[in-house]
């Protein structure tokens, strides 16, 4: 109910969002720690990655080279669109939990 | 404790160096402090409304609500800078002469705060949501309740600090130059928030055009460095850009010259002659 309240405001506002194909991958924070750390995705496309926090705690999805920086709360899921990227490691990390929290886009 | 310390401050630091150039833009208005503190008191409502409906906010459209939350506040604010610059563009040379002529005290006027405490309250409302989830989330992971907010409280004070450094440095400036100085502040504030809400849309999937990056100034200057974090606040310094980031950047400082230029009475003057 929320949610849909929320979602008419956002409408209201003008904000409507056009989405493109994208491939899709998934990925999980489990115990402050990205589930895979590492994903193979083909460079020089749109590419869609559900973020699955199963953690009772926010994290932050930030990579600089990605150009992401995303919260995802506790328990709840979020989609980071990223690229076209050019073949090459691109890093990761949950800014909450910097330490263990560490990834890699490779894009091939 | 460390770690609630370091985000607290890097968040502080980003609000607080708008609102150093807010207050040092209306050094002499009338109960400018009243407004700015209204302005960091609803932001700071807002933060805790947005946080509390965060799962909300990432679950709407398509797991895209946050991107376009935030393009949605920094575009509201890119408007507000806009409004605040082609007023000052019609009223600053008479308040600067007045301002020389009478004292600083007696220039306040009637100039109007409403849309840079909406600046301020915004800018609060970003950085805030984010703090909120943050200590929000260690106190749901268990972490001593006393150590995080010690490194919450001292994150505020170092950031505080800092912005305040900021401040002082720039109302040192002589009177009759701090309108220009605190102009040029605001429109490149008002192109980095442009450049910062066009790659939330590009994230949100909303616009998906000029995506490709055009250079990488990482090595040398770093973005998430506190240098280049303080230049990321205050002139939207990017050590990645896309193409549209940099297209939003200079249209938006081209926007605000424009209307300076044409909000100006005697140009206006003229242009209503021819």
């Amino acid at each position: 109910m929320r949610g849909q309240l929320l979602a008419i405001v956002l409408a209201a506002l003008g904000m409507a969002s056009v989405h493109a194909v994208a491939q899709e991958f998934n990925l999980a924070i489990r115990n402050h720690k990205f589930e895979p750390a590492e994903i193979r995705v083909p460079a020089g496309k749109r590419v869609s990655i559900q973020v699955t926090n199963e953690d009772a705690s926010a994290e932050e999805f930030e990579s600089p080279s990605l150009k992401v920086e995303k919260v995802i709360p506790g328990k709840s899921k979020g989609v980071v669109r990223i690229g076209p990227l050019t073949p090459g490691r691109y890093e990761f990390f949950g800014d909450f939990h910097a330490d263990t929290a560490k990834g890699v886009v490779i894009a091939e | 404790m460390f770690g609630a310390l370091i985000i607290v401050f890097r968040e502080v630091i980003e609000a607080g160096l708008i609102i150093g150039i807010v207050l040092a833009a209306t050094r002499g208005v009338n109960e400018r402090g009243r407004w700015v503190a209204t302005g960091i008191l609803a932001g700071t409502l807002g933060a805790g409304i947005v946080a509390l409906f965060a799962e909300a906010i990432a679950n709407a459209f398509e797991g895209s609500g946050q991107e376009l939350l935030n393009a949605g506040v920094l575009g509201t604010a890119v408007v507000m800078l806009m409004w605040h610059a082609a007023w000052m563009a019609r009223h600053g040379r008479e308040m600067a002469i007045e301002m020389a002529a009478v004292g600083a005290a007696v220039t306040a006027g009637k100039r109007p705060m409403t849309a840079l405490a909406m600046v301020v309250g915004l800018a609060v409302l970003r950085e805030g949501a984010e703090v909120v989830l943050f200590l929000y989330g260690i106190l749901a992971g268990g972490t001593s309740s006393s150590s995080l907010f010690v490194g919450a409280a001292l994150g505020l004070a170092a950031g505080a600090a800092l912005s305040a450094l900021m401040y002082y440095g720039l109302v040192s400036i002589p009177a009759r130059h701090i309108f220009t100085v605190t102009a040029v502040l605001i429109a490149l504030l008002a192109a980095g928030m442009a450049a910062q809400a066009v790659q939330y849309l590009d994230a949100a999937g909303a616009i998906n055009v000029l995506g490709t990056q055009l250079w990488d100034s990482s090595p040398w200057l770093p973005q998430d460095g506190i240098v280049g974090r303080m230049l990321h606040a205050l002139i939207g310094y990017t050590d990645r850009p896309t193409e549209l980031q940099l297209v939003a950047y200079f249209a938006t400082l081209a926007a605000m010259a424009a209307l300076t230029w044409l909000s100006t009475p005697a140009r206006a003057a003229h242009a209503r002659v021819v």
